[in-house]
């Protein structure tokens, strides 16, 4: 089997792979990435809205400093974060956005004098400061206490990945497009690289490194409505996972997302919000500052999309054949603004549902967005249970974002978590030595050659890989969704087992020669249901509410018995994974407390019940 | 009841033997905001779990689905059905290398090009981490992400005539890289080092004035005024070259 070797395999290419690979190769070593798309295609392209960093050079950011930031995400984390690691997060974040603008990003800069900004649909002024001229400016998010979002008009994402990738041709870091990891090799201590499946012919590879780094991005595609790109099916997850002794950290730490439109999900950026865009039900009421006086419509996103499906079940959403929706209103933003700033979202607009978002309401609803839980790793991105192994970005469980990410924070977290991690790696790297053994990567090779043929043989049976993708899809959005309950979530386990026991029976219908999409998917789909259903454990397995997983039959954050992270881990022939559990951070700068938005039921760490 | 939608698509697996390069035709019952993405993916998972097509983003961020549709480079993601009449013919994008199907390999093409043009800042100083950074004009930056909202589709490329018959052609997409760059102050190359770059054949000379590019670019990049541009530059660093003005 052709064979390659490197120092750092990167499995994935978008922003926090390339970070991390830049690193190294500034070093010296030899990095490869491997990605199932083209690098500039990577889901990282799709982040609208912008990058958190406390800069503080815009008027309504006058006076931020990291300590702030630092309140801001901890609280936005429901305080499940590693308190540790968002320190760290918070400190780095400025220097990574200065160098990103030393390394090309046409950062939106700061415009002296007098301009208007709307808040909640009101009009308000603010003057920018004239020794702060040509500065990197900042937009305003939810769940943040000043305006710290870094961004390049409505595509921070794509200029960002265009820049990374602009630096990876520069230092010649070899990119491996269309290249999907099958397989880790590993020997239950150390990982050595993995086997991969070429997505142009089909042909496996493997790849030898001394150390590998997952960097795959979320997991959103196991749930049917998601804003998540096509290729954002946990496959790092899945094959961290498979090794039976890397801990997946919180899997049921899914945030939605307030703003999908409806029907395709894409998604509409939290600048809309930011920008004063208002959400309105089917009376075009606006309904956010009944429930969140003081945030509105600017509260953090696990918020905002609990109350927009309460009241959607209140009776007040917008009927449509694809279910109820409401509105988000953007109109009184102006066609200037929204042609410029926004244009993007005029496009969606434009392009997916053929209205003008000047003149016309948006149809949205919440639809999963971001996975906060991933291959769980230290504070230098080193996965815990395998040596040479590591993850960062959405793919990894660090763990700065807890149980909700604020917006802003995830595009921060590629490039910060990527920069601190690769240097990491690369020290790692530098005192290290290991042992490639041959029939190691024989042994792996020859399992996922096997799995391969009797997929295309269909020996094992003739399930529909796409209809065990569908019933999964189904039942986690149906069960472990925004709001979830005991009950639910127990039949939720027994039906994903049920649709797991099928996943092992998928057979193909075309003929699997070359890059064979069928096959892909059949390859995958076993582990989509394993990782499925660590979703659905975790989450009947945590008995309170915290930021995005919240229970209706336990309403309160319990601090006392829930102040944890879930470690899930599957031993192979188990049908259920493995769940510990580690305190949600070793040093607590800031002690659990009220976040100041959404439901405040807490059960203290003394167990006391307050704002009950 | 939806339009009846008869799809005509280049079928062909290059990987495969026994496979020749053909049509194949598939029908759907049009539904409501239907795009290319929702009736490939229908067609794939309903009818022929082999046909192979690129989708990533599916909200025409991400460039992956260029493809020719009824002649016609775009992307197919942000095409919807109601735009098209009720037969609707694909093909895979010209001058990329096929993958199989619809599928085309835009990835070393690009990187090939990101390399040829130097598709980066170039410039010798270090990063001071605890610098304050350099200052720029908003409007400067907005100017210059004008140019950089490029997705590296490939529909300029398809689209153009002389990419179409002369392998080492940059196209339009390059063009618009370095205009990007040249504009940019962060980026210490001169004129001289531009030209070496583009001023020759293979690029701003090469072009044929066709300007298809723009005409299909789903990003709709003024690629014409940069063409222009970088032709005046290029004339007159020509010019200055053959007279040895300093």
């Amino acid at each position: 089997m052709d064979t390659e070797l490197a120092d750092l395999l990167c499995i994935g290419a978008g922003l926090a792979g390339e970070r991390v690979a830049i690193e190294a190769a500034s070093c010296g070593f030899k990095a490869i990435c491997l990605s199932i798309v083209p690098p500039r295609r990577s889901h990282s392209s799709a982040a609208q809205g912008g990058m958190q960093a406390s800069l503080g050079n815009c008027a309504m950011g006058a006076g931020d400093n990291q300590d702030i930031h630092f309140q801001d995400t901890v609280k936005g984390s429901d305080w499940g974060c590693d308190q540790e690691v968002a320190r760290l997060f918070v400190e780095t974040a400025p220097r990574a956005v200065r160098e990103m603008a030393f390394w090309g990003i046409p950062w939106n800069r700061v415009v002296p004098g007098k301009s208007a900004f709307f808040k909640g649909g009101k009009e308000y002024e603010k003057v920018e400061p004239k020794e702060n001229k040509g500065l990197i400016t900042a937009r305003d998010f939810g769940g943040t206490a000043k305006w710290r979002t870094c961004y390049t008009s409505d595509g921070t994402g794509h200029t960002l990945l265009y820049t990374m990738d602009n630096k990876v041709v520069e230092l010649g870091v070899a990119v491996h497009d269309r290249m999907e990891a099958i397989s880790l090799i590993h020997d239950g201590e150390t990982c050595t690289g993995v086997v991969a499946r070429c997505l142009k012919t089909g042909r496996l590879k493997a790849y030898l490194a001394r150390a590998t780094l997952i960097a795959t991005g979320g997991y959103g595609k196991i749930y049917k409505e998601s804003t998540n790109a096509v290729i954002n099916d946990g496959g790092g997850a899945i094959i961290a996972l498979d090794t039976g002794v890397v801990p997946f950290g919180n899997p049921e730490a899914i945030q939605f997302h307030p703003t999908g439109i409806v029907p395709t999900n894409i998604l509409v950026t939290e600048g809309c919000r930011g920008d004063g865009g208002t959400l309105l039900d089917v009376n075009e009421k606006r309904f956010m500052p009944d429930y969140e006086p003081e945030k509105a419509e600017l509260a953090s996103r696990d918020v905002v999309s609990r109350w927009m499906i309460h009241h959607i079940r209140e009776g007040c959403g917008v009927k449509s054949p694809y279910g109820d929706h409401l509105w988000l209103d953007i109109r009184h933003l102006g066609e200037r603004h929204i042609k410029t700033k926004l244009r993007e979202v005029e496009e969606i607009c434009n392009n997916f549902l053929g209205i003008d978002p000047v003149t016309q309401l948006i149809p949205v609803r919440p639809a999963q967005h971001y996975s906060m839980g991933g291959v769980k790793t230290n504070k230098d991105g080193a996965a815990y249970g395998l040596k040479g192994l590591f993850s960062a970005g959405e793919a990894s469980c660090w763990d700065m974002h807890g149980f909700n990410r604020l917006g802003g924070n995830s595009l921060a977290e590629t490039v910060v978590a990527g920069k601190i991690v690769g240097e990491k790696i690369a020290e790692f790297l530098k005192g290290y030595d290991v042992q490639f053994k041959t029939a190691s990567v024989k042994d792996v090779a020859d399992r996922v050659q096997e799995r391969l043929e009797r997929r295309i043989s269909g020996k094992d049976g003739g399930e529909s890989a796409f209809e065990v993708r569908n019933a999964m899809q189904d039942e986690l959005m149906e069960r472990v969704s925004i709001f979830r309950n005991g009950k639910d979530l127990e039949k939720a386990v027994e039906n994903l087992q049920g649709i797991y026991e099928r996943s092992k029976r998928v057979g193909l219908r075309s003929n699997g020669i070359g890059a064979s999409p069928e096959l892909a998917l059949a390859l995958k789909i076993q582990g989509m249901l394993r990782l499925a259903i660590c979703v659905a454990y975790a989450a009947l397995k945590r008995t309170e509410s915290r930021g995005c997983h919240a229970r209706e039959d336990y309403e309160a954050r319990n601090d006392r018995d829930w102040l944890n992270r879930t470690l899930a881990t599957w031993k192979e022939g188990e049908d259920l994974p493995t769940l510990n559990y580690e305190p949600a951070s070793g040093v607590l700068e800031i002690p659990p407390g009220d976040r100041g938005y959404g439901v405040s039921k807490i059960i203290t760490r003394d167990g006391e019940t307050t704002g009950a | 009841m939806g339009r009846q939608l008869k799809f005509h698509i280049f079928r062909y697996n290059p990987e495969d033997t026994n496979s020749v390069p053909r049509t194949d035709d598939f029908y759907l019952e049009e539904t409501e905001s239907m795009t290319l993405f929702i009736a490939l993916t229908r067609i794939r998972e309903e009818q022929d779990p082999s046909l192979q097509f690129d989708f990533c983003c599916r909200a025409g961020i991400c460039g992956s689905c260029a493809m020719v549709i009824n002649g016609r480079p775009g992307l197919a993601c942000k095409t919807l059905t109601r735009d098209l009449p009720a037969e609707i013919t694909l093909m895979p994008l010209p001058v990329f290398k096929l993958i199989g199907d619809l599928s085309v390999d835009t990835g070393t093409w690009f990187r090939s090009m990101n390399e040829k043009v130097g598709s980066w800042i170039h410039n010798d100083e270090a990063f001071d981490p605890d610098a304050q950074e350099e200052r720029m004009d908003n409007a400067l930056a907005e100017e210059i992400y004008e140019l950089e909202r490029c997705v590296e589709c490939g529909c300029c490329v398809a689209a153009c005539g002389t990419a179409n018959m002369r392998e080492d052609f940059v196209g339009a997409v390059a063009l618009n890289r370095i205009a990007r760059f040249m504009l940019d102050p962060r980026d210490r190359r001169g004129e001289k080092e531009y030209f070496e770059v583009i001023g020759t054949d293979e690029g701003v000379f090469g072009c044929m004035g066709l300007l298809a590019c723009e005409d299909v670019c789903p990003k709709e990049l003024p690629l014409q005024d940069q063409l222009g541009i970088l032709r005046r530059k290029m004339g007159w660093s020509a010019l200055k070259r053959l007279f040895r003005v300093k």
